[in-house]
């Protein structure tokens, strides 16, 4: 396993890139990190439509809320590699398919839940803020966003594990991310399967292992600010929304 | 893509019967792997409950490994890896016999049984302490105590995110299409590589995922509602 790694480790962590293109750990959390940015401005949009008053917004936003998340990522992915060429006029490559559909995929999970934190808000809130004159806009944009996104931010960081254990998709098309390159290292070894997998396996679980306790501690500090003297919320309230 | 969509040339002979068996063997996989999922998510649950230090850092490992690795990623390393360290008979026997379907059930029963496990943990925790109390006081041993008192108030209290999960593992049974197992993923791409009708296959497919999906969450939203414990409820 350590010949493995001593090997090979420039491939699983760039790929081949100052030959060839990038790849490895690298481009997994590239994507990853390109995919969580640009998903959330679409994800904030989404979700203020979903919990919006007039229903001419708010059913198109569910009704693609739920669609997206009944279809399986790998459909998705096939999906925008058959569309985007279509609809941009020409082919396009399989990172920015994988990218498309990850910005797709990741809003509509990300919209449930920014969607979760505003409505876990006190009414209080909202009324509040309108009694002393702000818009219905002006209220959502500077009172309610800034505090449901920071109570957020441990189940938004979850979204970005599961953004990373996504991007393994990319093997499929052909993305050169580290399942891809694992795989590559594989098919040059061909006598060592279990030995390749299992640091690929081990690979993903450091990364997104930190991550998951990053968020766990950040959840203690957001319940300990919010709640004061108040009991903590149990961490598992979000699961259902999250694990995609 | 053609001028006209053609739904006919999808369902034609042999796609049709193609499209069937792929559709079987997703509901299979499904099938086979929810009950595996299940049955190792209570064993774990139980397992960490037991208050042994051991067995719960045991399975505390067990889910954090399967939380923080992607599951294609585990599908290939059962298919690929762990299938290799296999005495060559039973690798011989799995080839003759559809083994990259068992594989692919073993690996997603297994990822899943730690999401499953973990909600009935929370739904274990939702469950005051005086039940197991006054059941262990009534005569009853930890396992009968868990077997008629706890388990079943927990399964009432986990069905929500059991559900949720349900449709995860049903959406996910398509990632084993990267091993080749003939599932409706792989069975479409097959058809839509031989008619160039992607639009077509690709929708026939996709309408599949989100109506079993729908189904799915009706039928689990409607179980749910039927066997909530009506003290806990709102």
């Amino acid at each position: 396993m350590i010949e493995i790694i001593r090997d090979y480790w420039q491939v699983l962590l760039i790929g081949q890139y100052p030959q060839g293109p990038l790849g490895g750990v690298l481009l997994t959390l590239i994507l990853a990190i390109a995919g969580l940015v640009l998903s959330f401005p679409i994800s904030v949009v989404l979700a203020i439509l979903r919990i919006s008053p007039f229903a001419v917004l708010r059913i198109p936003a569910t009704v693609v809320v739920y669609t997206v998340r009944s279809v399986p990522l790998i459909m998705l992915v096939f999906w925008t590699y058959f569309l985007v060429p279509l609809l941009v006029g020409k082919s396009v490559s399989g990172v920015t398919t994988l990218l498309c559909t990850l910005v797709v995929y990741q809003a509509a999970y990300l919209s449930e839940v920014i969607r979760a934190g505003i409505q876990a808000l006190p009414d209080g809130q909202m009324e509040g803020a309108r009694a002393l004159g702000l818009s219905y806009v002006q209220t959502v944009r500077k009172v309610l966003l800034p505090q449901a996104i920071y109570n957020m931010v441990p189940s938004i960081i979850s979204q970005f594990v599961s953004t990373i254990k996504d991007t393994s998709l990319g093997y499929v098309i052909s993305v050169q991310e580290l399942t891809f390159a694992a795989n590559h290292v594989n098919s040059q070894l061909l006598t060592k399967p279990f030995e390749v997998f299992m640091i690929l396996a081990l690979t993903y679980f450091a990364i997104c292992f930190c991550l998951t306790e990053l968020a766990h501690s950040f959840e203690k500090r957001v319940a300990k600010k919010r709640l004061g003297t108040q009991p903590t919320l149990s961490g598992t309230t979000n699961d259902t929304i999250l694990e995609s | 893509m053609s001028d006209h969509l053609q739904f006919s040339a999808i369902f034609a002979a042999p796609f049709g019967e193609q499209l069937w068996a792929g559709l079987q063997v997703t509901l299979w996989i499904t099938c086979a792997s929810w009950l595996l999922a299940m049955s190792v998510g209570t064993f774990l649950a139980i397992m960490r409950m037991s208050g042994s230090g051991a067995c719960g850092k045991v399975v505390t490992a067990y889910v954090a490994y399967h939380q923080n690795v992607p599951m294609l990623v585990h599908i290939l390393l059962w298919y690929f890896g762990i299938a290799s360290l296999l005495p060559t008979g039973i690798q011989a026997w799995a080839n003759e016999h559809h083994g990259e379907q068992i594989f692919a059930v073993m690996a997603i029963g297994l990822y899943m049984a730690a999401y499953f496990s973990e909600d009935i943990r929370s739904g274990l925790r939702s469950i005051p302490s005086g039940q197991y109390e006054a059941s262990r006081s009534l005569g009853l041993g930890y396992l009968k105590s868990m077997r008629y008192v706890i388990l079943p108030q927990t399964f009432r209290i986990a069905m929500p995110p059991f559900i949720n999960h349900t449709v995860l593992l049903f959406k996910n049974t398509s990632l084993a299409m990267a091993i080749g197992v003939a599932e409706l993923t792989y069975t479409v791409r097959e058809i839509e590589n031989q008619t160039y009708r992607t639009f077509e296959a690709f929708f026939i497919a996709t309408m599949f995922y989100v109506l079993v999906c729908l189904v799915l969450m009706v039928v689990g939203a409607i179980t749910a509602h039927m066997t909530r414990i009506p003290t806990t409820s709102k």
